[in-house]
């Protein structure tokens, strides 16, 4: 049936309940992602198929099948209950991409209790930020990111153990305990938590324009997004090979980093490294990878390197190429063709939403540059920024806007429900980015709708920059904005303001920069600061960063009679 | 080991190793894919070396293979510059 909204498919169909069969749910019945991701292959006699690939920069690897990871994750699951940790507690994963993250994360899950994954590059304000807001009970981390934690430990009065997976020969100061997974007695028959789909499962952050980032809060009834999604969307199949480039401290490294493809039954190879061309393809060629699900920042850096090099390797097992973080510049999509004989498929979702909910799905012709068109099951539209209501016709630019009725979408933002509340009107999920829909249901990416800034892909909130340039003995205030950057898409740029007394120098740009770099993170690091006499401001003292930014992406400056005069 | 590569050197131990973190460091240690400065970071690395080299690195050549380890960077500098004395 058509609802009879603009951009929405017009064949309606529930695919979500289908999903759930497929997985074996039943309505109101027990789920744990956790269980669903690894026991549930053993109990289907997939037990002996590779579930993990970890491959690190040196090239070591480590393999496991889906009885190992049920295994060690419910061997992780027994070690955090023997800690007092149980249902609903925090439990923080602040690791690198190494093996123990992954069953870390199942074995919170199967616990019962609430996983916090952390990007292990955070700086300690940026840690503290999220470890009190979420009131985290414990910490799971390695030796080279433990000073950071240690650093924190007498703010975190709740913070009960940290937990170090490498600590071997290190003195340990109290409430920190050492975990060596292979001393640990297998657990194989771990009690999984009797948690249904309303239970609390993941807790991701993510940064708003006001205030400091907040706990996006997912249940274990997401699931069927989650398959259903990575089925479709990433058109993962059982045997398919498959690499996530994402990082778990954010929502793409879980959804599609753990959850999905794992409850697919996929084989998923992961590469701790850092960036390199060369490292990359050769990573593709020698573990045949079928599925890549990458970032537009990282399509571009490859570019960058040439598709001679890519030539040189054998990528004839690619079989589907996806895209997520940034809008796909129609450039990467011809790229790609010409490449890797196939495109990249954009794909669009956001923390909040849990899952893929507009994408270039494959049978859909790709338009370049174009987001493609809402998942089955997902109701989206554009509306109106104003009385919330869909655009009336094609190619007019509003708020993306979503019917907030699938099972991966966010259930709350972490104690604070009125920035939660604040994201629905008339019905609608707002999710702050603006798009216009064309004649044939396609959506196009216009913008966001407020001052954070998508760098790489990740979204990087100016509040948390300005509190944090404030702590510089030399700033009397900034302002963070987005400025655009042919790489990243957008980058950090900042405007400082400075005390009577200092005088602009690239020695204090540069101290300024690793200020924030070492405190919040490289991502929040500005790429260039302006040291200026004065920000531009109300006539009630409130910086207005949007002319800030409007200079820098060369746009009218919009209103400026309630500005302040110089 | 010359002066430039001990300048980076001790510049890469000092600003991107934590406390904990007892990784040794050499002239030939992976920085980039060996997760210890990232892409983002690379644009710290590449002010600091402008700044104290008094030189101009296109961002064209700014490439994570080329600040992949100390040797590399100091290659990079000397090629920009000309082997002068720090």
């Amino acid at each position: 049936m058509s609802d009879g909204t603009a951009g929405s498919l017009a064949v309606r169909v529930e695919p979500w309940t289908a999903a759930a069969a497929e997985l074996g749910l039943e309505p109101e019945g027990r789920v744990n992602i956790g269980w669903h991701a690894s026991d549930r292959h053993v109990a289907l006699g997939r037990g002996a198929h590779k579930a993990l690939l970890w491959e690190d920069f040196q090239g070591r690897e480590r393999s496991y099948d889906f009885a190992a990871l049920a295994r060690l994750s419910s061997t992780f699951a027994a070690y955090f209950s023997g800690l007092g940790l149980g249902a609903g507690d925090r439990v923080c994963l602040f690791l690198d991409r190494v093996p123990e993250l992954y069953f870390g994360f199942l074995g919170v899950l199967k616990l019962g209790a609430i996983v916090q994954p952390l990007f292990s590059a955070f700086g300690e304000d940026s840690l503290h930020t999220r470890l009190e807001d979420a009131g985290t009970a414990a910490v799971v981390t390695q030796r080279k990111h433990l000073a950071k934690v240690r650093a924190l430990r007498d703010r975190l009065p709740r913070l009960r153990h940290v937990v170090v997976i490498d600590a071997g020969g290190l003195a340990l100061r109290a409430g920190e305990l050492a975990l060596d997974l292979e001393r640990l007695a297998p657990v194989e028959d771990f009690p999984v938590a009797a948690t249904g789909a309303e239970t609390p499962s993941v807790l991701h952050y993510t940064s708003g324009t006001t205030g400091q980032p907040k706990g996006v809060q997912h249940v274990h009834g997401s699931l069927p997004g989650q398959y259903l999604t990575a089925k479709v969307a990433l058109d993962l199949r059982p045997d398919d090979v498959y690499w996530c480039n994402a990082d778990p401290g954010w929502v793409t490294g879980t959804s599609y980093g753990i959850i999905g493809p794992w409850a697919n039954g996929v084989t998923q190879v992961v590469l701790d490294s850092g960036f390199s061309a060369e490292r990359w393809y050769r990573f593709l060629e020698k573990h045949r990878v079928t599925v890549w699900y990458s970032a537009p920042t990282a399509i571009r850096l490859l570019m960058r390197e040439g598709a001679e090099l890519a030539r040189q390797f054998d990528l004839g097992a690619l079989r589907h190429l996806a895209s997520v973080g940034e809008p796909l510049n129609p450039e990467a999509v011809v790229w790609s063709r010409e490449t890797f004989g196939r495109p990249f498929h954009d794909t669009y979702w956001q923390t909040e939403t849990g899952c893929i909910v507009i994408t270039n799905r494959p049978g859909l012709p790709i338009k370049a540059g174009s987001m493609g068109q809402p998942f089955p099951g997902i109701t989206a539209t554009v509306v109106d920024p104003h009385g919330f209501e869909p655009v009336d016709r094609p190619g007019r630019i509003g708020l993306i806007a979503l019917r907030p009725d699938w099972p991966a979408r966010m259930r709350g933002y972490w104690g604070r429900q009125e920035a939660f509340d604040a994201r629905f009107r008339n019905g609608w999920y707002l999710t702050g980015d603006r798009a216009s829909i064309d004649a044939d249901g396609y959506f196009w990416f216009v913008g966001r709708d407020d001052d954070v800034i998508n760098t790489g892909g990740h979204l990087v909130g100016p509040f948390e920059i300005e509190s944090a340039l404030l702590e510089h003995p030399a700033v009397a205030e900034s302002a963070a904005v987005a400025k655009p950057d042919p790489m990243m898409m957008e980058v950090v740029k900042a405007f400082v303001v400075l005390k009577p007394g200092f005088s602009p120098s690239a020695d204090l740009e540069l101290e300024v920069m690793n200020l924030l770099r070492k405190r919040l993170s490289p991502l929040a690091m500005p790429q260039e600061i302006e040291f200026t006499p004065s920000l531009p401001k109300t006539r009630s003292g409130k910086i207005v960063r949007r002319v800030l930014r409007a200079q820098e992406w060369d746009e009218p400056l919009g209103d400026v009679s309630t500005l302040m005069d110089e | 080991m010359d002066e430039l590569q001990k300048m980076i050197l001790d510049y890469v131990r000092r600003e991107y190793l934590e406390e904990e973190d007892d990784r040794e460091i050499g002239l030939d240690t992976p920085l980039i894919t060996g997760g210890i400065v990232d892409s983002f970071s690379m644009v710290s690395l590449k002010r600091f070396l402008e700044r104290k080299c008094e030189i101009q690195i296109p961002d064209a050549q700014a490439t994570p293979a080329a600040f992949d380890s100390v040797r590399s960077i100091a290659g990079l500098v000397e090629r920009i510059r000309g082997p002068v004395a720090v």
